[in-house]
């Protein structure tokens, strides 16, 4: 045997004798990139956000204040931009719900194989396509000379002008948010056994009852599972609402934006971003209740 | 169908449970039941027995409702169920993998049968309290399924049942997953429960000595067909075809001069002097001896090459194994009584089905 050879076995012998060992070793790396790349600079993102830029040269105060936070709570216009973050985010979250509820019943438990595929790859295609293709591929159906107004004014209808509002924000998150929506009900309808349908069926329950009593508290993880991604993805989203929001849509994210690239404020986009943060840590300690995260 | 499997007096409407006519049931192009012709009495605790595939699985799933069959009625007391859902059927199942609701309690879910057919409260809690002492879990009612053991929830997939008083209490292979010491206690509360409150139980099961044990009436299937239905002694000492013979218990097939006829192997006796008065028999050698615990179990060649299998009792310690040894020379004998002649006409070899 090659010294190298005897050397490998060694070494491994002396690992096996040491799970401790083994753990840190594969544990490190992905430990040293969350601690060093991803909470070191989000922690330098929140101590920013108390400190303020000096308005005549521009450039940063590092003096601690809680300024930034007292503006965002005392100007109104602030205040209005976090509510339609959020109400967009519910509003968002609970239309993509209702839809992903029957879709992925169906797909787990009435499609035959070949259906459940061919749906399942329908549902899944579009993730691979740019963002922006899709959002500009909404404004084509929905602005004043696109498809939708095309339709209705060839049937007679009266055209709808929904292109650049909230409603329409409110359409295309709802869509391009779906597909993470149903894939965690989906799963969780799969792990629901045919045999207690039938056995409820068998005790004498109807469909509803079935569903109201058997189905839904045993996705309703799953369902709050896909509300993390949906809930989290509209909170986070800028472009949408850039893109397709009318004169008064912005966003968390669209202050955020103007504040560090337009304004040359870094602390205040930085509260901002504690904001968002902060909603969203109450929104997984919430879905933590509900049991999301055996879910996922 | 063989000519033996039919009751011979048809019930009167008062001991009518459960009557099939003509009852088909396809996947694609396999019949997994083929018309199947069957009365049920009330109060009968009936076993269908069968190997995997033999469609007993499938005629109880029709019966229950979860499947719709292509041909052929099914009728409950004098009414025709066969287009109706499960639940308007009067009928209950305890299921295999016993289909216990995760998320409720063990109280929650022997009373979801009343609360979705919205009996009151209190009555309710009193029929679910009654239901867990009968199959003594009221200890456990406020546990979840996932707390209990592999038997406790046997017993509360069976409360969840009888709770609801159906006519008819269907068990797909009940006692399947439970291990052998297990099942034979449940085997007997579960006559016991029959017992008590007297509705017809109709069992699936392919383990021949549960048949054996706890019913009425058994029916052996195969291929989607009943080779034949009688009680268990019957179906036992006087098998209808060489299948059920071999199906249910071991059995040997010999030649008579009347024909063909099957032989238990404990009717057989070893000797090795002559054969006890009024015996016939054959010589042979022990090629192989098996210590079972209860018995002994000697396969004997006899000199025309034929081989057939007896079995004795271990009376003393140590058992038989050691009273005959392979390749001693043996006489093999029985009385003629004891032989019972097989159909002619049907059997394994000469009808398939």
């Amino acid at each position: 045997m090659s010294n190298g050879a005897r050397l490998r076995q060694r070494a491994g012998a002396a690992l096996w004798r040491r799970p401790w060992l083994r753990g840190v070793l594969t544990l490190s790396p992905p430990l040293l990139w969350f601690l060093v790349v991803y909470l070191a600079s989000l922690v330098t993102m929140l101590v920013t956000a108390f400190f303020s830029v000096n308005s005549l040269t521009g450039s940063v105060v590092y003096q601690w204040t809680w300024s930034n936070f007292s503006q965002i709570l005392t100007q109104p216009v602030y205040g209005s931009i976090i509510l339609r973050t959020l109400v967009m985010a519910v509003a968002v979250t609970v239309t993509d719900a209702l839809v992903a509820l029957p879709f992925a019943f169906f797909l787990a438990k009435i499609a035959s194989r070949r259906w459940r595929q061919l749906l399942l790859a329908m549902l899944l295609l579009p993730l691979w396509a740019s963002y922006l293709a899709k959002v500009y591929a909404w404004i084509n159906i929905l602005s004043d000379k696109g498809v939708l107004p095309g339709i209705e004014s060839r049937l007679g209808l009266p055209t709808t002008h929904i292109a650049y509002s909230n409603i329409a924000m409110w359409i295309v998150f709802s869509y391009l948010w779906l597909p993470f929506m149903i894939v965690p009900i989906y799963g969780a309808f799969e792990r629901v056994p045919d045999s207690l349908l039938e056995a409820s069926s068998d005790l004498g329950a109807g469909a509803w009852s079935t569903f109201r009593w058997i189905l839904l508290p045993m996705v309703l993880p799953g369902v709050v599972a896909g509300s993390i991604f949906t809930f989290s993805l509209t909170l986070g989203d800028f472009i949408t609402p850039l893109l397709i929001g009318g004169s008064s849509s912005n966003f968390i994210g669209n202050a955020i934006y103007d504040s560090a690239l337009n304004g040359g404020n870094l602390p205040f986009a930085a509260a901002l971003a504690f904001v968002s943060i902060a909603i969203m840590a109450v929104y997984l300690l919430l879905a933590r209740f509900a049991g999301a995260f055996e879910a996922l | 169908m063989s000519s033996l499997t039919s009751p011979a007096t048809p019930l009167t409407d008062s001991q009518q449970g459960i009557v099939l006519r003509g009852v088909t049931k396809r996947f694609g192009t396999h019949v997994a039941v083929r018309e199947v012709d069957l009365d049920i009495a009330r109060g009968e605790f009936f076993t269908m027995l069968g190997p995997s595939g033999s469609g007993k699985t499938t005629l109880l799933r029709l019966i229950a409702g979860f499947e719709v069959p292509d041909a052929g009625t099914i009728s409950l007391r004098g009414v025709d169920v066969t287009g109706k859902p499960p639940y308007q059927r009067g009928v209950n199942t305890v299921f295999q993998d016993y289909a216990l609701f995760p998320h409720f309690t063990v109280a929650e879910n022997v009373a979801y049968g009343l609360r979705v057919r919205r009996v009151p409260r209190i009555q309710r809690n009193d029929r679910v309290q009654a239901a867990l002492e009968m199959v003594r879990m009221t200890e456990f009612a406020q546990r979840k399924p996932a707390q209990l053991s592999g038997g406790q929830r046997q017993r509360v997939a069976l409360a969840r049942a009888i709770v609801n008083e159906p006519e008819v209490l269907l068990l797909d292979e009940p006692l399947g997953a439970l291990d052998l010491k297990l099942r034979q206690e449940m085997q007997v509360e579960l006559k016991r429960i029959q017992r008590q409150i007297g509705i017809t139980f109709i069992y699936v099961t392919h383990d021949q000595e549960e048949a054996l044990t706890m019913s009425d009436r058994l029916a052996v299937f195969r291929d989607g067909q009943i080779e034949q239905i009688g009680p268990p002694t019957e179906v036992y000492e006087r098998p209808a075809t060489e299948f059920v013979a071999s199906f249910v218990g071991t059995s040997n097939v010999i030649v008579t001069p009347a024909g063909r006829a099957v032989l238990r192997p404990e009717k057989i006796e070893l000797t090795q002097g002559p054969p006890s008065p009024g015996h016939v028999g054959a010589e042979g050698r022990v090629v192989d001896v098996a210590y079972l615990g209860m018995v002994t179990r000697f396969t004997v060649e006899l000199d025309d090459g034929r081989s057939i299998t007896a079995v004795r009792q271990n009376r003393s310690v140590g058992g038989e194994k050691d009273s005959l040894l392979p390749t001693s020379e043996v006489t093999v004998s029985w009385d003629l009584a004891d032989a019972f002649p097989l159909a002619t006409t049907s059997g394994a070899e000469s009808q398939p089905g």
